[in-house]
């Protein structure tokens, strides 16, 4: 792209960095640096305001360029992806936002330690909270990285090592002094920005098709090359059964993580009641949809519009669909027009990386001085505000997101997000639904089903095609992989259910009837919340 | 009602295990010193009574039973749609590309029909908990709270006695 472009797009991203440090400072100018403030905002968003974040949060830049792309490259495969994200918001509202609203303090622990001995299940939740933010992390990180590169053609080394930098410092100087408040309004006006952006696109691609669904599909077939096979599933995730298996795995991770995701389930802490907590997940859930019904008008546009070829030869996994598009939808590459368009996307592509790796960072950090730091600190220690120490973990944790971003810029990382959900559905997930739901729960359960859930997730990553045995690998020199499929979802989820279950069962403690009752009556009346 | 404010704040405090144990931070219930009165070892009498009696009420279980009408049945629907969905797109390819209308063909119509489930249950839960259950769980919220504070009155007028 020529340098016009990258002008352009940097003074739009620059503006949404002053913008949201603005609204840093003009949050922060009278905070109590209360826990309540730093982690929940003062509960007292609105339902709308907490749904566009939520939505915020959750609409990653792997959606936005990733899941257009996959369906400008491969078709209908793409399509799979939006469909198990969106769904997995049925299993949020139904079973968790409220309960958790009415149950929880800050984090997911503070849900299952209510019920059991709090030590060991707080640390237990606490660990598995921080992995899951960690791989999530990682992933925003290097995707941050490469989309210097592909979005202003500028792939030098330095210039993506300073992306890197650039965002984990502005992510740590957001969170450690907005807290949740400040976070909450970045991801409210990425939200916007992202909507307006994929709106604007959509509405120019079907106006170019005069509105017709079906001559889109028609061309972005013919132009594909595969034919009539584009438009149905198999192209990506056909292939032997290996594949198949592997896709099933990812789409129930995909189904069950998000429910256990801290960074979502820290958002429901952000308003005042229960009944708030749902209003703000059919906000974010009509946000959602309407966004991923969006992306396959765009896949399938770029497709048409843009022709896979020239898709491929900018990024071989199609990141960049969606910023082609937009130059072609403004006119071209060499017009105004085009470039202001292009720019525009790329900024928002940019906002969008920061905004979630923002939330990330304050839920870890939540996680870290709520749950690891209270339980595992020593009793006679200095006392030390819980906040001071969340704005610490913040810098920590921004230290080894950007440190394993870095190292990792060079690998191929597109599976962590997938990955970071399947440790959330198996280590987060069945804890979490045990202590709501089961009356027999006891402590040694929970953190079974924890660790039970987050070992193998782990370790079968660790013997599968994506760190060692093929030629995509972490590390291709290498072979010890004897575990077929990249995903470990389709194994480590039933291992998180069936590890609660045996702990419990085996466990001698007497399950306390009266805190199950205290917990059954809290989570569905809301008696007692704060 | 006035003569027992200040310890009021205090008490709440302790009977609410939320705040009890966390928001004071760690460590802090081990000094000896909280104004807690000497209650015998037991701790925190009353309140768990007040939970374990609120979930026998009938008015309880019928919030309970409603939620769980609702969403058991709903929850193993979309499931199990999401997985023959998922199932049927990665094993069954064929009977996916068959075409229905125009470029249209089976797959897109699922694609687009799990979207078009997962806005109808949002709709449907948000209607049916707001029609069916609010009104009976503030209620009870209220119940509790009221009983909390029945006790509260009883053990301070004991304490000052």
């Amino acid at each position: 792209m020529t340098t016009e472009h990258q002008t352009l797009a940097l003074m739009l991203f620059s503006l949404f960095i002053a913008v949201t440090l603005g609204i840093t400072t003009w949050v922060s100018r009278n905070r109590h640096g209360s826990a309540e403030e730093f982690y929940a905002g003062g509960r007292l968003f609105s339902p709308m305001e907490n749904g566009f974040a939520i939505a915020g949060d959750y609409m990653s830049a792997a959606s936005f360029l990733g899941i257009s792309g996959l369906i400008a490259l491969f078709g209908y495969d793409g399509l799979l992806y939006s469909v198990g994200f969106l769904v997995a918001w049925l299993v949020v509202l139904f079973l968790v936002a409220e309960l958790v609203r009415n149950c929880g303090r800050f984090t997911l622990a503070d849900v299952v330690a209510a019920r059991m001995s709090e030590r060991p299940v707080r640390i237990a939740a606490g660990i598995s909270s921080v992995v899951v933010s960690v791989l999530y992390l990682v992933a925003q990180m290097v995707g941050a990285g490469s989309l210097v590169g592909l979005l202003l053609g500028n792939s030098s080394p330095v210039a993506r090592t300073l992306t890197v930098i650039g965002v984990g410092a502005l992510m740590v100087v957001y969170v450690s002094f907005g807290g949740m408040r400040a976070t909450t309004w970045i991801q409210i006006v990425k939200a916007v920005l992202l909507m307006g952006g994929a709106i604007t696109l959509t509405v120019l691609v079907l106006l170019r098709f005069h509105g017709d669904f079906d001559r889109l599909l028609t061309t972005a077939a013919e132009r594909s090359g595969y034919g009539m096979e584009f438009l149905s599933p198999g192209l990506k995730y056909g292939g032997d059964w290996t594949a198949r298996f592997d896709f099933m795995s990812l789409g129930l991770a995909l189904v069950l993580g998000t429910a256990g995701l801290p960074h979502i389930l820290s958002r429901f802490y952000t308003v005042p009641t229960a009944r708030a907590a749902r209003r703000s997940v059919v906000w974010a859930i009509g946000l959602i949809g309407s966004f991923y019904l969006m992306t396959i008008v765009l896949g399938f546009g770029a497709a048409a519009l843009v022709g896979p070829d020239e898709v491929r030869a900018s990024n071989a996994s199609g990141n960049t669909a969606v910023p082609l598009l937009a130059a072609f939808l403004g006119g071209g590459a060499e017009t105004t027009g085009g470039a202001v368009l292009f720019a525009f996307v790329a900024a928002i592509a940019f906002a969008t990386i920061l905004a979630v790796v923002a939330g990330i960072t304050l839920a870890s950090s939540a996680s870290v001085a709520h749950d690891l730091y209270a339980s595992l600190k020593r009793r006679r220690a200095r006392q030390r505000s819980e906040v001071s120490v969340a704005r610490g973990a913040a810098v920590g944790i921004g230290a080894v997101a950007i440190a394993l971003g870095l190292l990792a810029q060079n690998l191929n990382v597109a599976f962590l997000v997938g990955l970071a959900f399947a440790v959330a559905a198996s280590a987060n997930l069945p804890v979490l639904l045990y202590s709501l739901f089961w009356r027999g729960f006891t402590t040694r359960g929970a953190v079974w089903s924890v660790y039970g859930g987050l070992v193998p997730a782990v370790l079968l990553v660790l013997v599968s095609p994506v760190v060692s045995g093929s030629p995509e690998s972490l590390f291709p020199g290498a072979d010890f992989q004897f575990f077929p499929l990249q995903n470990p979802g389709i194994v480590s989820i039933p291992l998180g259910f069936l590890a609660g279950w045996l702990g419990t069962v085996t466990s001698g403690e007497e399950p306390d009837e009266a805190k199950h009752a205290e917990t059954e009556v809290r989570s569905l009346t809301g008696a007692g919340a704060v | 009602m006035d003569k027992h404010e200040g310890r009021d704040a205090g008490t709440i405090r302790l009977d609410d295990p939320w705040y009890d144990a966390l928001a004071v931070g760690w460590g802090e219930g081990e000094e000896p010193s909280p104004p807690r009165p000497a209650a015998a070892g037991r701790p925190a009498p009353g309140a768990s009574d007040i939970y374990l009696e609120v979930q026998r009420s009938a008015a309880f279980q019928e919030v309970r039973s409603r939620y769980r009408r609702f969403v058991v049945p709903a929850t193993a629907g979309f499931f199990l749609w999401y997985v023959a969905y998922v199932v049927a797109a990665t094993a069954a390819p064929g009977l996916m590309a068959r075409p229905v209308l125009g470029a249209v063909n089976v797959a897109m119509l699922a694609g687009l029909g799990q979207f078009l489930s997962t806005f109808l249950l949002t709709w449907a839960y948000a209607r049916h908990a707001r029609l069916r259950r609010d009104r009976a769980a503030l209620d009870l919220r209220w119940t509790v709270f009221e009983q909390e504070r029945g006790q509260e009155r009883t053990r301070a007028r004991r304490a000052g006695r």
